[in-house]
């Protein structure tokens, strides 16, 4: 009996999750640094105009 | 009698000063890539090395070869645990906020190492033990991490109070510590029909070098990917942080001040 089917299965959930694991991780960090950086952005302009 | 008390305080000073959320965010930000990458590389070389070129075992034939995934998953499974579990100390200790987030963010990882680490076994059982799966004390030990990884999820998410979530959180991790020294024995405690530990510390590996290299290199590299996931997670939800307190804050300059409580404050100047 060929234990290739549990071999592939074992190493494609493995690849499979890690890989999502790490490209939500990257989204996730990617949205949250856009996010933040236009909210700094807009703050900082509002200190801008009222302070001129 | 006052060594204890100083020693807290200067431990309580120094994680202070090194868990600060800017301090973090700086620091990883140049971490990150210098994690992220060897992870990559490194895990890269250790699948191949042990799907293509590591020899098949006399008696498990190429079955063998999901040991590379399942052992490193299984040590990270326990190790991920124990990082939860020390998150929590420091939570329930210092009740810093980088503390109560990161445990928030190794929960999830945690649990799917685990998951993998259950699944990989059982795809391993089947061909070598006729079974997907034994009521054997390492095989159940497991599985109980896994709930305690999710119940960790879940409290966290349970309590409108999000402080009171982590606090819930933080007890069952410490409290389900003790998982961890029966999953490590349980092979030795109870006769199992999970195989004993093939490397220990005390003795020479009981597996051949072409073998125990692979799974060396695929451990090293599962770690820092673990590391490098946790980092990039942990960073995000610092952001995030950030975000809602900004989004936040005109709103409570317009409430009254009674109603953000103390324990808000101090979160929103350690977060800020």
């Amino acid at each position: 009996m060929t234990h290739l089917p549990y071999i592939l299965a074992a190493y494609g959930l493995t690849v499979a999750v890690t890989g999502w694991l790490s490209i939500s991780a990257v989204l996730r960090l990617k949205k949250a640094q856009k996010r933040l950086a236009a909210l700094e952005a807009s703050r900082d302009g509002k200190r801008r105009r009222e302070t001129t | 009698m006052t060594a204890t008390p100083g020693l807290m305080a200067r431990l309580g000073d120094l994680f202070h000063r090194y868990a600060n959320p800017g301090r973090f965010l700086r620091l990883s930000a140049r971490l990150q890539p210098w994690l992220t990458w060897p992870a990559i590389i490194v895990t890269a070389i250790g699948l191949g090395w042990g799907l293509f070129v590591a020899p098949a075992d006399w008696q498990q034939g190429d079955s063998v070869r999901i040991m590379y995934v399942h052992v490193p998953c299984a040590w990270l499974a326990s190790s991920g645990y124990f990082a939860l579990a020390l998150c929590s100390l420091l939570s329930l200790v210092w009740r810093h906020t980088l503390a109560d987030l990161a445990a928030a963010e190794i929960g999830p990882v945690g649990a799917c190492v685990t998951g993998i680490c259950l699944a990989t076994g059982s795809l391993w059982g089947k061909p070598m033990w006729g079974t997907w799966w034994v009521w054997d004390a390492r095989l159940t030990s497991v599985l109980v991490l896994f709930f305690l990884y999710l119940g960790h999820i879940a409290l966290i998410r349970a309590f409108d109070d999000q402080q009171r979530g982590y606090r819930a959180a933080a007890i069952l991790a410490l409290a389900g510590a003790v998982d961890l020294p029966i999953i490590k024995f349980s092979v030795q405690w109870w006769n199992t029909l999970h195989q004993p530990a093939s490397i220990t510390l005390s003795k020479a590996p009981t597996m051949s070098h072409e073998m125990l290299w692979p799974l060396l290199i695929c451990t090293i590299g599962f770690n820092l990917g673990f590391v490098a996931i946790i980092i990039a997670r942990l960073r995000a939800a610092v952001m995030e942080n950030r975000i809602r307190l900004l989004l936040s804050a005109p709103a409570a300059r317009g409430s009254s001040s009674g109603s953000v409580t103390d324990r808000s404050k101090d979160q929103g100047e350690q977060v800020a």
